[in-house]
């Protein structure tokens, strides 16, 4: 029951920071908050291919936007004046009324069915591409995912459907249940800080978890030696896929919510620099290390989006890539960082020492 | 028919006839060893056996049924385990999980079972864990249980190798070289290990240099060179066969 | 399709071609040595064009080209000693993410050193709006100046590394780093070497385009994308390799105009990638085992 003790803290410091920017009247933190609650769902499920199964995956973004834009494209379409199908989707309850932007009256998918369709296009995708992709290690690997992102990126950006360069607007809220709905609408803004809560807690304790469990070790045996995983009867290739197609639907389901949140999404949600920061996050975290990649995902989108740094914002970011992959290049969150600051300045300096080609070729 | 039956197998690296058209079988239950000079084939005639290459050709069966060029996590589940020369040990997970992971195909739970703590899986969970910790007690190392598997020392890592093999509950257990690189206590305790494996129901298969610990422990023995067979019998036997000691130490016209 | 259609998509592409070429060696010389990819090698041709355009405004063009060239490599032999020298025991991962911060540490500095407007260099010989008739097909002068330069460096470089010292060092460092060292190579100075060369080659490649692309100060990952497809196409660590995949692009990418919108030309490469990825990591001219070599 230990390890659901951190869960039990991120309750309460969930409910904590609500109440001191309600109180302070900084509710828009939690907006910003909101946002980078989503985006962590995505890392978590990427810590589980990468750090867990020891894969690299640079087009996460990919899956992520293909919730997103099946969502926008789904609940924005409007039915009325469509042909037999779109009667008969009507007929079969599949459909919802919600007044647009210009109070126009229109016929849409409802934001449930979207999100199902969603999840089967991207556990599809996943599927097809994990096949052929898995395979491919290291470089290789990087780069096949790499580039399956950039696909993915070119064709939200270059179809008329997809909205090209101005993506979607005006997407319709997501009615959960009574009453409560993923919305961007301001007044609504603390309920879904909430929805979003609940969205990573319910992640972080289902991948937790998964990780102490038979296929968590399986997965971790992948990664500490694949030979010998398969000697021992893992059938590495199959789980490889299952939890590339996992983390995928973990993606596709913050792009479902963030983009009814947002009421919108454009091609920056598929771009390759997104991709990249979801990688970099969870080797900054630590790889396998869930909390670590939950509170760097959180602390640096949300630092990210409130501006901190400026127009610096993507400079600093690199930094940060390249000091954690000098300093600490198993991770930032690790036990053996916390030993004081005697033990960090040793590191520094055997790190500034260095100058041999060890470790390379 | 043998419980395990080699018959013809053959592989070629680039034209070097690696294993060449070799045959043996050996009994259930039984203790064989195969001994040959270096390079004469004998891990690569392993990594056939457990599925990590393709044969070129011939057969491999396990109480009759063919396991020649299957992938090995499918030759783990004919009940065939392995340990490694280079031992392969998983990183970043500790002792205790090392030998968790060879439970894997005895157990059933998976991953919707996992992420919703289930009890069906819980109850298998403790059940691994202590099948796991019964099998690093009956090895001798269950004192280590919580430490990173890779900061062993060398003589233990390769108890843990054959911990996590015999947590599959193999019926054919292959160890390669396991007194490699071991003193002459550690590879006392390697021998007394393999006879109470042995007696545990288990077939072994066993690659080892160590003369001493071969006679002492083989039912068995065959002999390779350069990837062909060259004798086959008792301890006794071998040790007098005049093939085996020209391969070994040599031709005195050579 | 007429001819002259014909001969201006072949010239296109082997223009464009060329410049992914000189990417994917630049990626080589550094895999070779060092078994890193950088994905930085596409700021280096950034930087190239940008430095050589601040430098054309007091300098005449050749110097300023020169002078930028030299330049940019003292900044991949910076990277060296400031970065890749303290690296310890980096997992390929590492190695990447490392690259990429790199990547975009550089590219933003550009940014504000520069900001983001489009600039290039002159072209060499004439205006944008001169041109030569090569059988009815209409090229700018500048075509020329990419071909007979990149032609030279590949020809430079295959003579360097066959005759020279340094070049024949840094070979055997890419075939055994060990060996190499036991025979006294200074290994971690090829490193360097290897950097700076990189970084030369990536600058003057940038200077080259420049007038045809323009320069920008993202311009350099795009170019490393497909620097690196080409790289992967003909074979990584080989550079003759390079040369004939940034042929094969850069046809395919001109050529796909004529079937494909225009806004699916940049994902040609990609998907060529894929296919070759999934089909034969190797390569067309790489080694089977190569790929199945470097792990996570």
């Amino acid at each position: 029951m230990k390890k659901y003790f951190p869960i039990a803290a991120l309750a309460v410091f969930v409910i904590l920071f609500q109440a001191a920017a309600s109180l302070a009247g900084r509710e828009y933190y939690l907006t910003q908050l909101t946002m980078a609650g989503y985006y962590s769902l995505v890392i978590l499920g990427l810590t589980l291919v990468m750090g867990y199964a020891g894969q690299i995956s640079m087009g996460h973004a990919a899956f992520f936007a293909m919730g997103g834009y099946t969502a926008a494209v789904m609940t924005t379409h409007d039915l009325a004046a469509g042909g037999a199908l779109a009667q008969a989707a009507v007929s079969l309850g599949l459909t919802v009324t919600s007044t647009n932007a210009f109070g126009a009256k229109i016929i849409h998918f409802s934001p449930w069915v979207s999100l199902a369709a969603a999840v089967v296009l991207t556990v599809s995708v996943a599927f097809l591409i994990g096949i052929p992709i898995l395979k491919l290690k290291g470089h290789y690997l990087a780069m096949g995912t790499l580039g399956f992102g950039i696909i993915v990126y070119r064709i939200v950006l270059g179809t008329h459907l997809f909205g090209e360069a101005d993506g979607i607007s005006d997407v319709p809220e997501f009615g959960l249940a009574g009453g409560i709905a993923v919305s961007g609408d301001p007044a609504s803004r603390v309920q879904n800080y909430y929805i979003a809560a609940v969205m990573v807690i319910l992640t972080i304790t289902l991948l937790l978890n998964l990780v102490d469990s038979r296929i968590g070790r399986a997965l971790r045996s992948i990664h500490g030696n694949e030979e010998a995983a398969g000697a021992m009867g893992v059938d590495t290739s199959r789980y490889k896929l299952s939890v590339f197609v996992l983390s995928a639907v973990f993606a596709c389901v913050a792009g479902v919510f963030l983009t009814h949140f947002n009421g919108g999404i454009g091609p920056s949600q598929a771009d390759v620099m997104k991709s990249v920061s979801f990688v970099a996050i969870v080797a900054v975290g630590g790889m396998a290390n869930l909390w670590g990649a939950l509170v760097m995902g959180v602390v640096l989108n949300f630092l990210s989006l409130r501006g901190y740094f400026g127009s610096y914002d993507e400079l600093v970011f690199g930094g940060i890539l390249i000091f954690i992959m000098l300093f600490f290049p198993d991770g930032l969150l690790r036990a053996e960082n916390f030993r004081g600051p005697a033990a960090l300045l040793d590191r520094a300096r055997s790190v500034l020492k260095r100058g041999g080609d060890n470790g390379i070729s | 028919m043998g419980f395990l039956e080699v018959s013809g197998l053959s592989r070629s690296f680039s034209g070097l006839r690696a294993v060449d058209g070799v045959s043996f079988s050996v009994e259930k239950n039984a203790i064989k060893a195969v001994i040959g000079p270096n390079g004469a084939g004998k891990t690569t005639l392993f990594n056939l056996i457990a599925g990590a290459l393709e044969a070129d050709s011939g057969e491999i069966r396990i109480r009759g049924a063919a396991i020649q060029n299957l992938p090995p996590f499918r030759i783990a589940r004919h009940g065939v385990s392995r340990t490694f020369q280079n031992i392969k040990l998983f990183s970043h997970m500790t002792v205790l999980e090392n030998v968790m992971v060879g439970r894997h195909i005895r157990t059933r739970a998976g991953m919707g079972q996992a992420m919703l703590r289930l009890p069906g899986s819980r109850a298998e969970e403790r059940e691994i864990r202590e099948r796991s910790m019964e099998m690093l007690s009956f090895m001798g190392i269950a004192g280590l249980a919580d430490q990173e598997a890779t900061s062993l020392a060398f003589g233990k890592q390769r108890i843990l190798e054959i911990a996590r093999a015999m947590a599959t509950e193999p019926e054919l257990l292959l160890l390669d070289e396991p007194a490699a690189g071991l003193n002459m206590y550690e590879t006392a305790q390697i021998s007394d290990l393999i006879t109470k494996i042995r007696e545990r129901g288990v077939t072994v298969l066993v690659i080892e240099h160590d003369m001493s610990l071969v006679m002492n422990i083989s039912d068995d023995i065959v002999v390779l060179a350069s990837g062909k067979k060259i004798a086959e019998g008792k301890p006794m036997e071998i040790q007098k066969n005049e093939e085996v000691i020209r391969v070994y130490l040599g031709d005195e016209d050579a | 399709m007429s001819l002259e259609q014909f001969l201006q998509y072949v010239l296109s592409g082997v223009t464009n071609g060329s410049i992914y070429a000189m990417a994917a060696i630049g990626f080589n010389i550094v895999y070779n040595t060092t078994g890193i990819i950088n994905f930085a090698q596409g700021e280096f041709a950034m930087l190239g064009g940008m430095t050589a355009i601040s430098l054309s405004a007091f300098l005449p063009l050749p110097l300023a080209i020169a002078l930028s060239v030299f330049l940019v490599s003292l900044v991949g032999a910076l990277v060296d000693f400031a970065f890749i020298r303290r690296l310890g025991k980096p997992t390929v991962l590492n190695m990447i993410i490392m690259t990429i911060g790199l990547s975009i540490a550089i590219r933003e500095v550009a940014l504000h050193i520069w900001d983001e407007k489009v600039r290039s260099l002159p072209y060499f010989t004439g205006t944008e709006v001169s041109s030569i008739n090569i059988f009815g097909a209409y090229i700018s002068p500048q075509v020329l100046w990419v071909l007979g330069i990149s032609g030279i460096i590949v020809a430079g470089l295959a003579l360097f590394f066959r005759y020279t010292l340094t070049g024949r060092a840094m070979r055997a460092c890419a075939s055994n780093i060990t060996a190499a060292r036991l025979c006294g190579i200074n290994t971690r100075n090829m490193v360097t070497v290897s950097f700076m060369l990189a970084a030369a080659i990536g600058a003057l490649a940038g200077c080259i385009v420049s007038p045809i692309t323009q320069t920008q100060y993202d311009c350099g990952t795009p170019l490393a994308i497909k620097g690196f497809t080409v790289a992967i196409l003909g074979g990584l660590g080989n550079s003759a390799g390079a040369v004939a995949g940034g042929i094969v692009i850069g046809l395919l990418e001109a050529f796909s105009i004529s079937v494909l919108p225009l806004a699916y030309k940049d994902a040609v490469a990609i998907t060529v990638l894929l296919i070759i990825l999934f089909v034969r990591p190797a390569g067309l001219f790489g080694k089977k085992e190569a790929a199945r070599l470097k792990e996570f």
